[in-house]
């Protein structure tokens, strides 16, 4: 897969034409839609979507990182010895990491805890150093921002589907523990679905987000075959 | 099922599945009329939820996948998957329990595999450990046996309970399980974890009170019943003798090596044998023609691997039974398992 994805993108660096933005925003949304397609960073996507609080604090991090990271490496590709490529691209991330890690502290404490080794587990996400390896190290700037920009999208938009249905599934609510990422005026986006007194404990635990994951992914899947036909 | 090797002329009597699913769902009778005689009425109801749930989600998912929705009915493996998960939930747990768990068994565990011979695990087991794991406090509330309720419960009481959480006077499930002393009543293996836990030897614990109004002998009857009608199904050739035996054999005999180096803190191969959910384990579950090992040898040491798994989480585990866990580990050794105990073919290079 990997390099059916080097091919297509030295395909695009060859004729930078106008329509990569939109290529680069289907590629990163949809056809190679990290979470779903590419399947990467499945640790950080299973482990902490059990809220869509976490989902989007997370997504919102890592979209951060990669879109930094990717625009970073770009600007440095030109200098970087290709021998020592990846750990300086490593280097360049884990810094973004421990400041996004020291701004969660400092600012959004609780969704700070609550997140807790994931956040500085950013840093092993295939997501990123796959980006600024296939695509980052090979394009220019404003390309590599915007290929970080859709794919942190396309992370963080699976991140939110699977938190959102793991929460209503586990807890009847959406955007529970909100203002923990955006402020005690935020409390109002708590929604309660329907109260339980025995909440369906299995889509709060791994198996749950396995299940969940298959399932979005058969959807996507019959929805590009129904395309096709 | 195996092929005998034995010298022709053979006069031989070939199955469906449809057959033998049907003879394994007649050979469950006599435990499940135990089981409903010692726990009430709620277990027929179960069943029959369970059934309807099992075959009407089969339906669906057939129709979905667009394949003959009628023969795959016919066949019986859906309603059986069903009845295995109804045996094994507590008789009054609430109607939604038995509906999440089959449905669950039959769309996730079975059709989603492929349907009926594509499953890795047995769809009742699976959905069994989701239910625990989900609903952990309905999954464990088993009412005492009807002669010791302290209410009596008529058929209107169970079937309010069922759908309602509520008796028709207004207690809980978890009210008619606490005995007019006071104690709560739970299954044998429950007892001897909850004992052991305490700082009590067994020998205490089969003395306690606690112990003499749980349902001792009422699950001993049940495993009976289900030893009973996997006697029969071994007479009728529907399974083989490998499983069991291997299974039985090696939770008497690792049980022992336990029982036999500390008996204060470990429960007896006896007591292994005849409570939760073994003998119905044994002869229903561990034989699933799907998940088990198929090659003679590999059938031994998955009967074996289940005993040692199932020994070892009811004796140092944290949940009181573990017939289900087992069984899904188990299954998933089976491809390594069948891959190593290929038989030499005749006449082939050793």
């Amino acid at each position: 897969m990997n390099q059916q994805v080097e091919e297509i993108e030295t395909q695009q660096t060859a004729e930078p034409e106008p329509g990569i933005y939109r290529e680069l925003m289907y590629q990163g949304l949809w056809k190679n839609n990290p979470g779903i397609v590419q399947l990467l960073g499945l640790c950080p996507l299973l482990a902490v979507s059990n809220t869509l609080t976490n989902a989007l604090g997370l997504g919102l991090a890592t979209l951060f990182v990669l879109v930094a990271s990717n625009s970073l490496i770009s600007l440095i590709r030109n200098h970087v010895p290709k021998a020592i490529r990846i750990p300086v691209f490593v280097m360049i991330i884990a810094s973004l990491v421990s400041c996004i890690q020291l701004l969660m502290n400092a600012f959004i404490y609780e969704l700070y805890l609550s997140l807790g080794i994931f956040i500085p587990l950013i840093v092993t996400n295939c997501i990123i150093i796959g980006r600024a390896e296939a695509f980052a190290s090979k394009n220019s700037i404003s390309h590599a921002a915007f290929d970080g920009l859709m794919m942190g999208l396309g992370f963080s938009a699976v991140l939110v589907l699977l938190g959102a249905s793991r929460e209503i599934l586990a807890q009847g609510t959406l955007f529970d523990g909100i203002e923990t990422l955006l402020g005690d005026w935020a409390q109002f986006l708590t929604i309660t679905l329907y109260h339980t007194d025995t909440s369906f404990l299995l889509a709060a635990l791994p198996p749950g987000a396995f299940i969940i994951m298959g399932l979005i992914i058969a959807v996507k899947n019959s929805i590009d075959l129904r395309a096709e036909k | 099922m195996a092929f005998m090797n034995s010298s022709s002329p053979h006069q031989r009597q070939r199955r469906n599945t449809s057959q033998i699913m049907l003879m394994v769902i007649l050979c469950l009778i006599p435990g499940v009329f135990l089981q409903s005689y010692f726990f009430g009425i709620g277990n027929l109801l179960q069943i029959s939820l369970a059934a309807v749930v099992a075959l009407s989600s089969e339906a669906l998912i057939l129709k979905l996948r667009k394949r003959p929705v009628l023969p795959s009915l016919k066949d019986g493996s859906a309603l059986l998957t069903g009845l295995l998960i109804a045996v094994s939930i507590p008789p009054l747990s609430p109607w939604w329990i038995v509906v999440i768990g089959s449905a669950f068994a039959v769309i996730f565990v079975k059709q989603l595999y492929g349907g009926l011979g594509q499953n890795l695990f047995n769809p009742a087991m699976a959905a069994y450990v989701v239910l625990l794991i989900s609903f952990p406090v309905q999954m464990t509330s088993w009412i005492p046996v009807q002669s010791l309720h302290p209410f009596s419960l008529t058929f209107m009481d169970q079937l309010s309970a069922f759908l309602s959480g509520f008796t028709l006077d207004g207690y809980t499930v978890a009210q008619i399980s606490v005995s007019i002393d006071g104690l709560t009543m739970a299954t044998p293996l429950d007892t001897a974890r909850n004992a052991l836990r305490s700082g009590f030897t067994i020998t205490e614990m089969l003395n306690s009170a606690e112990f003499k109004a749980s349902s001792a002998q009422a699950v001993q009857w049940v495993n009976i019943g289900f030893l009973f009608g996997g006697l029969v199904l071994l007479y009728k050739r529907v399974i083989q003798w490998y499983i069991p035996a291997a299974f039985l054999a090696g939770l008497v005999s690792f049980s022992f090596i336990a029982f036999a180096y500390n008996p204060d803190l470990n429960i007896s191969p006896l007591f292994h044998i005849f409570s939760g959910a073994t003998m119905l384990g044994a002869f229903f579950i561990l034989t699933d023609p799907v998940t088990a090992a198929t090659t003679v040898k590999g059938r031994i040491f998955y009967g074996l691997l289940i005993a040692l798994i199932v020994v070892i989480i009811r004796n140092i585990g944290g949940y009181p039974d573990a017939v289900a866990f087992a069984v899904l580990l188990g299954n998933m050794c089976v491809p390594l398992i069948d891959y190593y105990t290929q038989p030499k073919v005749y006449g082939g290079r050793a």
